[in-house]
């Protein structure tokens, strides 16, 4: 896979938002001193005069960000989902959430394969806890085309929104011509029959090629990507289940209350058929390079792998 | 309005926090009773504002930090015609536009969804910052408890709004000595209050008497001149004016008068007209 194309979807937001910049100007970009890891110091060297840090800071930072809102305005806050989710967890539900207010949540550097800096920064509760709020949206898009797509989107979505990217480089997966993003609109990338593996962010990729190893040992794996965990594309994961009646969900995020427990009130509700979750399974991070944690952890085209094989087995 | 006129009509805003604790049989009269005169001088004096357009994009802001105060907000934005006085008397009921603590889009004229402390601050900030940014003429005023200052968010929206000269941004703290565990002083003083705004880099307006018209009406009117900084009036004012069992009295912080201590306290605000 050397010659594929990687890049971090934190990259991704950075450019998506210069893009935008030069589009409208009816937004600023706020930050917490972690522009340069964020990306939005991409936006920063740009337009200057349309960035706000506010420092080490998080809580003003989602009170600022919605402030600004108020006046019909969107803001765009960014720092790491540790921060911003975590830290600022009330801030967003109050400030942000409870008004409704047009503030779209840059949160960056989630879950393990922030790597080296460990379990203080490897945020793996940010889905669980940014879809308990009511009217959030939250986005964890797959691959730079699907970040810069989400950014778009969300600038244009009237309601808070939270997109969470990672620090990894990752490969391009949506590059196709027919590629079309909708925030809540869940995307099949492989019909199968046997089995149906429903991921995002990251996993997308390690579901895409762990599909491909099962085929080769007779499993036909259907792969969906579901880029919006909330609003939940219901409607292309119980049809999909209903099919091959066997259901793995994969994340990089706690097996409590991410995608995983959205996947499995939506088939207990609709379609209750064995549900499999591959995430992080109740424990903290550590540090180490990412792609060995990612291993570690079970994240990667192995582990979703041999967690199929063994949930079919 | 004449310093007269806007004491009668404070003391008309005290009966109708009364009236909208009495009948919620819970809520906070004894810091919307202090932050009366306050918020009532800010509505019917100060805000560039129009009641027949709440959401005018230039009109001036007001955020309740203290949310928990909402009985004086609401209490001022029906006398001034927001909304029916009537309506004070649904407070906290179910179905009701008047929340136990302001919600923007439930009730007209609220400019922030306010209640857990410390947060109306930051959104205050943002909202002058907006108005630096887009270049628009209006300005934003937050009222804040001096219990509420102890959480560490007013002082990340503090050095923020220093930082940035936000001299379209005016800060009042209503310093009535009290919270809910008891004297500010007993529970965790956040004493000097204005050389601690001063270090943070705000203009500081110091009012002896915040329940006073004249002297409210001086401090807003130094604020309005005040370029290159953000102001800060710290308001010494008595928690549960006007109400003599309620007056400088924690117990009444969050507690509704029962049907007799209702009597008593519109009969002595009756007076006071």
């Amino acid at each position: 896979m050397a010659d594929v194309k990687k890049i971090a979807t934190r990259a991704s937001y950075g450019e998506a938002l210069v893009e935008l910049g030069a589009e409208h100007d009816d937004f600023v970009v706020l930050d917490a001193d972690l522009a340069a890891a964020t990306q939005t110091g991409k936006f920063k060297a740009a337009y200057p005069e349309r960035f706000y840090d506010a420092g080490i800071a998080e809580q003003n930072l989602m009170g600022l960000a919605a402030g600004i809102a108020t006046t019909g305005r969107v803001a765009f806050a960014s720092t790491f989902a540790m921060f911003a989710a975590g830290r600022a967890f009330e801030q967003v539900r109050n400030s942000i959430g409870y008004p409704h207010l047009n503030v779209k949540i840059g949160a960056t550097h989630a879950g393990i394969s922030v790597g080296e800096d460990g379990a203080t920064h490897q945020c793996c509760e940010d889905i669980a806890l940014m879809r308990t709020i009511p009217g959030m949206t939250v986005i964890v898009p797959s691959d730079d085309v699907e970040a810069k797509a989400a950014v778009r989107a969300a600038y244009a979505f009237d309601g808070p929104v939270y997109m969470r990217f990672g620090r990894l480089a990752v490969p391009v997966i949506n590059d196709g011509d027919d590629y079309e993003f909708q925030i809540g609109r869940g995307i099949k990338l492989r019909e199968g029959k046997d089995v149906t593996i429903v991921a995002c962010g990251l996993m997308v990729q390690a579901a895409l090629e762990a599909a491909e190893a099962l085929a080769e040992a007779g499993i036909d794996a259907e792969v969906i990507n579901i880029h919006t965990i909330k609003p939940l594309d219901e409607d292309i994961i119980v049809e999909s289940a209903k099919k091959t009646g066997r259901v793995v969900t994969c994340e990089e995020h706690s097996v409590i209350g991410g995608l995983g427990d959205a996947v499995l009130a939506a088939l207990a509700e609709k379609c209750p058929v064995p549900v499999k979750k591959v995430g992080v399974n109740d424990v903290f991070g550590e540090s180490g390079p990412a792609v060995d944690l990612l291993h570690k952890y079970g994240l990667d085209t192995e582990g979703v792998q041999r967690a199929v094989e063994e949930f079919l087995a | 309005m004449s310093d007269d006129e806007l004491k009668r009509v404070a003391n008309e805003v005290r009966r109708g926090i009364v009236t909208a604790v009495h009948a919620a049989k819970s809520g906070h009269p004894g810091g919307s009773l202090g932050a009366a005169d306050i918020i009532t001088y800010l509505y019917f004096e100060e805000m560039d504002i129009d009641p027949a357009e709440p959401n005018r994009a230039d009109r001036d802001r007001f955020v309740l930090s203290k949310g928990h105060c909402a009985p004086a907000l609401y209490a001022v934005l029906a006398e001034r015609g927001y909304f029916p006085k009537e309506d004070l008397e649904t407070l906290r009921h179910i179905g009701s536009h008047l929340q136990g603590h302001p919600n923007m889009n439930d009730t007209p004229g609220v400019d922030m969804s306010t209640g857990s402390l410390g947060q109306g601050i930051s959104a205050a900030t943002g909202m002058a910052l907006a108005a630096k940014h887009w270049g628009d003429t209006y300005r934003t005023y937050c009222l804040l408890g001096d219990g509420e200052i102890e959480e560490g968010q007013v002082w990340e929206a503090a050095m923020f709004a220093g930082n940035h000269a936000l001299d379209n941004l005016c800060l009042i703290v209503d310093h009535n000595g009290l919270q809910i565990d008891g004297t500010i002083e007993e529970v965790n003083s956040a004493m000097p209050i204005a050389d601690k705004f001063r270090a943070f880099k705000f203009h500081v307006i110091e009012v002896a008497d915040g329940n006073d018209i004249a002297q409210i009406r001086a401090a807003f009117a130094e604020a309005r001149e005040t370029k290159g900084a953000p102001t800060c009036i710290v308001c010494e004012t008595v928690k549960g004016k006007g109400v003599s069992f309620m007056e400088n009295n924690v117990g009444w912080h969050g507690k509704a008068p029962n049907d007799e201590q209702f009597e008593q306290a519109m009969a002595e605000l009756a007076k006071e007209a």
